[in-house]
């Protein structure tokens, strides 16, 4: 097979952006009819990498090659041109629109005087959805569609063309078993036909049964390929995470105070049901599972941000309802919220305002915000983190990942909260910075916070957690302390397999 | 550095609006000497000040995200009912009733953008041509005059001077101040600046938006209010009409000042910088020798240069050939 000449290559690929060094000298090359694994952590360049090769970023150096040819992306449209084509994990379908029209969007076929040739468009769509395998027609509407089916809809897009190879990021994120199956079945007939596929996922398992070669990212760096079937789970993940990064085990015994925050039969619609746990004074308490699986909507139903359909959270004992970011703030809530773009900074702001924004209210001389405490309170959390900022006076939007995420923890910590809540704390910044971070979720541990970390990092869960929460489609699967939790176990319950509670 | 093509087109992009005044101003002043006297510059600066009041309002409703384009019209509102009251219960009840009518309405705009959370473009055009059937209701299609002209007090506020300063641009520049420090300096400001230009991040950081929103379009109709009332002071009778148009105005002048229309940035001062670039070339159309009319048309091509390079700014560049 290794003879053959690469659907697809890649070499020396750099991208950077202010601050970052996003891809750094990436090479792989995808063969004819080969699944190829593409792995690597959140934030270790795997979406840029995609961007670079959908044109939608130029790369500072490095060259794409189809089929040996030197070609350079400009748009999606024209990698498609190419017959590269991407199966996105958020769906981008117009959900008022057929199935035949979604599929056909921007080149339906045409009969004179610019009139839709429905006959040939419904027809070429039936075609599409016999290889697919699927139930519904060309003329479904995309909005009355499960979301399984929608991405069926997706891949269909891809096959209006002879594609060369296909990318698919994460396909199975949000699929049932049985809709995997068919999924499975649609990628190894696009392999027969010679079809070279790139499968980003971050399951191991999967990655192991689908894949011929696997291919490792780590910061931006490319780490490496291995066959798949002379490697294991083991080498691969040392691959992905393996740096100087300590992420050993968290495995201090100490004792905790009282429960600070305690959920009883916590139910949000369809995010989350029944959920139970208690954190309490001085602990670290991990919530693990994968995007999707609920952890995010218990935090922002804890936070105000959501009404809970049903269930009690308790602060300090005493139950108590929560109907917004005004009540949690009020009650030593605070939260660190997983989009540090969208949801944590103005990034028109500056550094000052940013982080005393909460509070902003209080820090009053007369009517006028004072200066002065604003500045103390600035300067304390800058030390206390170590934020490297020129001064205050610096736009948030003017600085790295990681200097930005201490900004969006110095403003919550500066609440002074009895429960603080971190979702995806090192999300997309440098190693150096997770390191500090983790630390710092410790320290503030052993300072009596109540403290939870959301986080779709095993290592890091499973390096600053006391206990972890396994969670899997919304419920809790598994409750482990940090002596008793294993990777295996570990992924087990999150992919909801195994045991459950009971066991 | 070099002087590029490109670090022209990224100067222009950052600067334009500067450059563009400064061409203009030189032209003017070349083109009539009476340009840069001092009586014509103080001439335009008081004829500024019943717009400037207005785009003080706005820019706080711009900073929070949203667009005011019913101030014109709530304007000749405040204008016909004041005039219309001063005959019927007296200047010191009608001015109070004014400012409260007014009040009303900004507060029913803000309940719909900032509760209700509907589109402020559409909302503040809808309450255009509302409010402008309210106010033709209210006067029956008739111009409004007060009877006694010579014998009242109330026209103080648009045609006295104090300590030799017409009160039209002292009133402008006090509230101005007022409006000033309030933006930059209290807490309420700050979280306007939060929730246009982040409203999520501002939710997450547990601001009140809704009632953020609400309190901007208070602030824009008391300024309207009391542009209102320079105007029916300074006239002491008025059309129905006699702000028609005027949104767009305060729009450009927000604008010029440098406030983005996606919110979230603009100070109080740029904007009023922006009401006197404004008036200052429309004055000096009008002295180059054309027709008044032709300000109308300058005023559109300088909100839509002015977008342009805002956007452009962003962007770092003044041409995008794609999306």
């Amino acid at each position: 097979m290794s003879d053959q000449v690469p659907v697809l290559r890649l070499e020396g690929i750099v991208k950077t952006f202010p601050g970052v060094r996003a891809l750094d000298g990436v090479s792989f090359d995808v063969r004819p009819g080969e699944v190829h694994a593409l792995m690597g952590e959140n934030g270790a360049g795997k979406s840029t990498l995609m961007k670079v090769l959908g044109g939608i970023h130029a790369p500072n150096e490095g060259q794409i090659f189809i089929a040996e040819e030197p070609v350079t992306m400009t748009s999606p449209m024209q990698a498609k041109a190419k017959g590269v084509v991407f199966i996105h994990q958020e769906l981008s379908l117009a959900d008022e629109l057929t199935v035949a029209e979604n599929i056909f969007l921007g080149e339906l076929p045409l009969k004179s005087f610019g009139r839709v040739d429905w006959a040939t468009l419904y027809a070429r769509t039936d075609d599409i959805l016999k290889k697919l395998n699927v139930r519904f027609t060309a003329k479904t509407r995309v909005g009355d569609l499960s979301i399984a089916n929608q991405q069926m809809v997706e891949i269909g897009r891809a096959l209006t063309v002879s594609p060369r190879a296909v990318i698919f990021d994460e396909p199975t994120a949000s699929l049932t078993d049985a809709e995997k199956v068919v999924l499975f079945d649609v990628i190894a007939d696009l392999q027969s036909q010679g079809v070279g596929i790139v499968y980003i996922s971050h399951r191991m398992e999967e990655v192991f049964k689908m894949t011929d070669r696997i291919s490792v990212l780590r910061d931006g760096q490319y780490r490496g390929t291995l066959e798949t079937a002379e490697t294991n789970e083991d080498e691969v993940t040392k691959l992905m995470i393996g740096r100087s990064l300590d992420l050993s085990r968290n495995e201090t015994e100490h004792e905790f105070g009282e429960v600070a925050l305690e959920v009883r039969g916590l139910s949000c619609g369809q995010q989350f049901q029944d959920v139970d746990f208690a954190v309490h004074k001085g602990e670290v308490l991990g919530f693990y599972g994968l995007v999707g699986a609920g952890r995010t909507a218990i935090a922002e139903t804890v936070f105000g941000l959501r009404t809970p359909s049903a269930g009690t959270i308790l602060i300090n004992g005493k139950e108590e309802r929560i109907n917004s970011p005004i009540d949690a703030l009020r009650l030593g809530i605070s939260l660190v919220p997983e989009d540090r773009k969208d949801q944590g900074l103005v990034l028109g702001m500056n550094c000052r305002d940013n982080m005393t924004l909460p509070q902003v209210g209080d820090l009053t001389a007369g009517p006028f915000v004072s200066d002065g405490a604003e500045i103390a309170i600035f300067d304390q959390y800058r030390d206390k983190l170590d934020i490297r900022t020129p001064g205050w006076r610096q736009l948030v939007g003017n600085l790295s990942g990681g200097n930005q995420q201490k900004i969006v923890i110095g403003k919550w910590l500066s609440m002074r909260p009895d429960v603080l809540i971190v979702d995806e704390p090192t999300r997309g910044i440098d190693v150096g910075s997770k390191s500090e971070i983790h630390n710092l979720i410790r320290e503030l541990a052993a300072q009596g916070y109540a403290v939870i970390v959301i986080s779709s990092e095993m290592p890091e869960v499973l390096h600053v957690s006391d206990r972890i929460v396994a969670m899997y489609s919304g419920k809790v699967m598994r409750e482990f302390t940090a002596q008793d939790v294993t990777e295996d176990n570990l992924i087990q319950a999150i992919s909801g397999l195994g045991d459950d509670k009971a066991a | 550095m070099k002087l590029t093509k490109q670090s022209v087109g990224t100067f222009l992009a950052k600067q334009g609006i500067l450059v563009a005044f400064a061409v203009f101003m030189i032209g003017f002043a070349l083109a009539n000497q009476r340009f840069i006297d001092i009586d014509n510059i103080a001439g335009v600066i008081r004829s500024s000040a019943i717009l400037g009041v207005m785009a003080l309002g706005v820019t706080f409703v711009v900073i929070g995200g949203n667009l005011d384009l019913s101030v014109g019209s709530m304007m000749s509102f405040s204008t016909i009912v004041v005039l219309d009251l001063h005959d019927k219960i007296g200047p010191a009840l009608a001015i109070p009733a004014m400012f409260g009518l007014t009040l009303l309405l900004g507060a029913f705009i803000g309940f719909l953008v900032g509760y209700l959370k509907l589109n402020s473009l559409i909302v503040t055009l809808g309450m255009l041509s509302a409010i402008h059937g309210l106010t033709l209701t209210w006067s029956g299609g008739k111009n409004m005059d007060i009877a006694d002209k010579s014998g009242t007090w109330f026209s103080v506020f648009g045609q006295d001077r104090l300590l030799g300063i017409p009160m039209p641009i002292l009133i402008f520049a006090l509230l101005a101040a007022i409006l000033g420090l309030v933006m930059a300096k209290t807490p309420f400001g700050r979280k306007v600046y939060a929730v246009g230009g982040n409203g999520q991040a501002a939710t997450f950081s547990g601001i009140p938006r809704a009632r953020i929103v609400f309190f901007t379009y208070l602030v824009s109709a008391f300024c309207v209010a009391t542009a209102g009332l320079l105007q029916a002071s300074r006239s002491l009778g008025s059309q129905n009409t006699v702000g028609q148009g005027m949104e767009l105005e305060v729009l450009a002048a927000v604008i010029l000042g440098g406030a983005s229309l996606l919110g979230g940035s603009g100070t109080i001062f740029k904007t009023v910088i922006g009401v006197l670039i404004l008036g200052f070339i429309q004055n000096g159309l009008l002295l180059v020798g054309l027709d008044f009319y032709v300000q109308y048309i300058v005023t559109w091509a300088i909100i839509i240069l002015a977008v342009w390079l805002d956007v452009a700014a962003k962007r770092g560049s003044l041409w995008s050939p794609i999306a």
